[in-house]
């Protein structure tokens, strides 16, 4: 951790020299900055996520339309900067009004969020590296052990069955090291009324697991500890999410990422599996439906093409269901055999599946 | 020209009949035109002597008539030629007595603008008017007048000399009248801004009933040449016209009177025009038929190779000086004049002169302000029914990147012998071919003219705006850059700096 961090310095420090010794020589300084249009994204079958392609944009303060976000990454630099050797940690929204105090109007906070995804990009580190987190919103729960890095809390442990809500996978948390743990997987679940469901059931006792909250399309910071339970601590991860092609795509995402997080590694868990509610669960389970609308089925025949949905043949079988049973359904329509259900049949018969 | 002669009726029959044609139409539009006309007459008294007009304008209030109408005194001074003495009652004193009756650029043009104002006090308040005036020789000459309505002479109360110690030259004119000046004021105000606007070279004052002081004070002491009398432009010339001009000429063939009768016919082009219509050089032009004279009106017309008239005949005010007026008046952030050529239309010859003004302290209104004016008096009413009007509203503007919306003031001058008035009331132009071909043309010319400036001045923003990106920008650069590369010692950007504004007086 510390070494990371001692390199995340160095290279933003390495930014501004660049910017720095052109300007003392008498140029305008320019950044190369690999292009993320959509041109330049392909997926990467080996790495099974997307990755940026060979063309690149040239970022240079003699242009008038680049003088103001050159000056907000160099700007956005320095305060990552600032953030990383003091510690500290912001948010995307801090950012957004942190520039204020330095004359640095962001347009919006969409402007500003930008200028930390070019920084991404240049340095080839999310943000979280230099200690930009999101909103906090996603939770862990089982028996892992792991120990604070952050200032204050150094050496200190958590064991993260301590708290019945879960812990927050925050700031704190993502940097922490993973000290020990009993479970043997990791389950990950879209909504939050299963999630606490499961931790009232026991099924971290049960089944041995790791419960990781995603509260819809997981952030960042949380695939990224997904992917580290499953490489640092060799847990295999099943996911959990409603039966319709946005469940399926939250899954799909912990797998093999997204497009714009393309020009970033290391947030994917390509050995991930989606273990449901697959379309054939529906079908099988007789669970309750609701019909698929016009905008599910735009998405399927989206999905139907991407790349990374071409991996296994898992994922073209299930689109092909959805099209020809028209119906999705929701992790809660289990209960319509009991509360208890879903946690006595259904999730031992789909682990054993998707092993 | 042949003089003319006068006719002699009843003044008060006139009058009366022709109550519009002078503009004393109700007590609002006769207050209005009583000060108009004697401030014409200042005026052009003045221009005479080529000194630049001071006039002095005061209405006083003397009594309540009805609700609407008051009596008030009007007080009118100037610093013109002044009046010869036995001129002085005739004058003030009887109408359809004045000078000007003569073909060349004249304010007004019946000649009784003045007089029917006198007039219209002494019906409304039987009461004398007073004229003082000297042509600058020793004396000053004092009279108190009355007019005879019935045989349309003046009756003479009073007469005093005095003597000129000064050397004082002018005429000071005051009597009484019915009036409604609330109503009247707005106009009155405009005519003396628009009349200071369009008389650069005068000093206007006005004082109202109220004892507000409203002064004009001329911008320069440039004045423009004044108008000479001319002969008749071939093209303008018809067959009454042709028909005198053979009675009166001692000519005994056509060569000869063709170049003694008509304006900017020499040898040369009567030569040619003779070959051009065949007619014999010698022949003698009092002894044309009547066909013949017919025919030669229309030949005449025809002859392409007549040269336009001079404009010496005319007196524009001049591209300098209606500049000095627009800016003097208006306050605008650019000012554009051009004067065209000059034209005929029936033989007339006439001048525009167009100016456009922008910015400054010219108000938004969603339009264009427009400014009329004739022979250098302000065209006040009817602005819908003039031929600037119609032009300025089928002008495809955004050809220009004009909009309504922006600040701008048209201002559009017609000088002419004959300003093509369209009514008796001559409050606007009327819509000739010849006159709308030349107001379109030179609005085009100003118009592109403002292009130019707005394009410029568009230019101009873009590029401190741009130098202001680079300024605000380039030192936060340095500024972060060494924070975080942690040097002690901020980057030279001053070069940087300097080569892009280097690079945007390329740009210009």
């Amino acid at each position: 951790m510390i070494e990371k961090r001692n390199e995340i310095l160095g290279s933003l420090r390495d930014l501004g020299t660049r910017v720095y010794d052109q300007l003392d020589s008498g140029y305008f300084p320019s950044i190369t900055i690999p292009s993320r249009s959509t041109e330049n994204i392909n997926y990467d079958p080996h790495l099974r996520q997307f990755v940026l392609g060979d063309k690149s944009v040239r970022r240079s303060a003699r242009n008038i339309r680049h003088v103001k976000p050159f000056t907000q990454l160099v700007w956005a630099a320095t305060f990552s900067h600032e953030l990383t050797s003091q510690r500290k940690t912001s948010t995307l929204r801090d950012v957004y009004y942190s520039a204020q105090a330095y004359e640095m109007t962001f347009k919006d906070q969409q402007e500003s969020n930008n200028i930390v995804t070019d920084l991404e990009t240049v340095l080839g580190f999310s943000r979280e590296d230099f200690n930009i987190f999101p909103e906090e919103r996603s939770a862990v729960f089982g028996d892992l052990t792991i120990e604070y890095t952050v200032p204050g809390y150094e050496g200190r442990t958590l064991n993260l069955t301590s708290h019945p809500d879960g812990v927050l996978i925050g700031p704190a948390l993502t940097s922490a090291e993973f000290a020990e743990t009993s479970a043997d997987k990791v389950i990950a679940i879209e909504k939050g009324g299963l999630f606490t469901r499961f931790i009232e059931e026991n099924v971290h006792k049960k089944f041995n697991a790791l419960l990781v909250l995603t509260a819809g399309q997981a952030p960042r910071a949380t695939r990224h500890f997904i992917r580290r339970l499953n490489n640092e601590m060799n847990l295999p991860v099943y996911i959990f999410t409603d039966g319709d092609p946005w469940g399926m795509h939250i899954a799909m995402v912990i797998i093999s990422g997204s497009a714009n997080a393309a020009h970033l590694r290391e947030l994917n868990t390509p050995d991930a599996k989606w273990s449901g509610v697959w379309a054939t669960d529906i079908v099988n389970y007789k669970l309750p439906t609701d019909p698929l609308d016009d905008v599910d089925i735009k998405r399927l025949y989206e999905l139907q093409k991407d790349p990374r949905y071409k991996e296994d043949p898992l994922w073209q079988k299930e689109i092909k269901t959805f099209l020809k049973i028209k119906k999705k359904a929701e992790q809660e329509a289990f209960s319509r055999y009991g509360l208890t259900y879903i946690v006595d049949k259904y999730l031992p018969a789909k682990l054993e599946e998707t092993k | 020209m042949a003089q003319a002669t006068f006719e002699e009726i009843s003044a008060s029959d006139f009058f009366y009949r022709n109550r519009d044609i002078a503009g004393f139409t109700n007590p609002s539009r006769a207050i209005f035109a009583a000060i108009r006309e004697l401030v014409e007459n200042s005026l052009d008294a003045a221009e005479s002597l080529r000194i630049p007009p001071d006039v002095y304008v005061r209405l006083s209030f003397e009594g309540e008539v009805s609700k609407e109408t008051q009596i008030f005194r009007l007080r009118v001074e100037d610093n013109g030629s002044g009046i010869q003495p036995r001129h002085i009652p005739s004058a003030f004193g009887q109408v359809l007595f004045g000078s000007k009756y003569k073909l060349k650029q004249q304010r007004g043009t019946f000649g009784l603008g003045g007089k029917m104002a006198i007039l219209y006090g002494q019906i409304t308040t039987h009461q004398p008017a007073y004229v003082i005036s000297s042509t600058g020789m020793a004396k000053i000459y004092f009279f108190r007048l009355m007019m005879d309505i019935q045989k349309n002479r003046p009756i003479i109360l009073d007469r005093k000399v005095l003597i000129n110690k000064e050397q004082w030259h002018g005429t000071i004119v005051e009597f009484c009248l019915e009036g409604d000046y609330l109503r009247a004021m707005p106009k009155i105000l405009d005519y003396f801004k628009q009349t200071a606007m369009v008389n650069p070279y005068a000093n206007l004052t006005f004082v109202d009933p109220k004892g507000r002081l409203y002064k004009f004070i001329r911008g320069t002491n440039e004045m423009p040449e004044p108008p000479k009398e001319t002969l008749p432009h071939p093209y303008g010339v018809d067959v009454e016209l042709l028909q005198r001009l053979i009675q009166i000429t001692s000519y005994k063939n056509m060569l000869e009177f063709l170049k003694s009768h008509f304006h900017r016919v020499g040898e040369i082009t009567a030569q040619k025009f003779l070959e051009y219509s065949d007619i014999s050089p010698s022949r003698n032009p009092k002894k044309l038929s009547h066909e013949e004279i017919v025919r030669l009106m229309h030949m005449l017309k025809k002859f392409k190779e007549f040269l336009p008239p001079d404009a010496g005949c005319l007196s524009p005010l001049g591209e300098d000086l209606l500049k000095a007026g627009i800016v003097k008046e208006l306050k605008p952030e650019y000012v554009v004049v051009h004067q065209r050529k000059p034209a005929t239309y029936a033989g007339h010859p006439f001048i525009v002169e167009i100016g456009i003004a922008y910015g400054g302290e010219i108000p938004k209104k969603g339009s264009f302000m427009i400014y009329r004016f004739a022979n250098r008096i302000p065209l006040l009413y009817d602005e819908a029914s003039d031929v600037s009007f119609k032009v300025i509203n089928s002008m495809n503007w955004r050809r220009y990147k004009v909009s309504p919306d922006m600040p701008i003031a048209i201002v559009v001058h017609i000088c002419s012998t004959k300003v093509p008035y369209k009514t008796v009331g001559k409050e606007f132009i009327a819509d000739r071919p010849e006159v709308r071909r030349e107001i379109a043309n030179e609005m085009r010319e100003v118009a592109r003219q403002l292009q130019h400036f707005l394009t410029r001045r568009e230019h101009v923003d873009r590029e401190k705006k741009r130098l202001g990106v680079f300024s605000k920008y380039l030192p936060k650069i340095a500024q972060f850059s060494t924070q975080l590369s942690e040097r002690k010692r901020l980057p030279d950007i001053e070069k940087l700096l300097k080569s892009v504004k280097k690079f945007g007086a390329e740009e210009i």
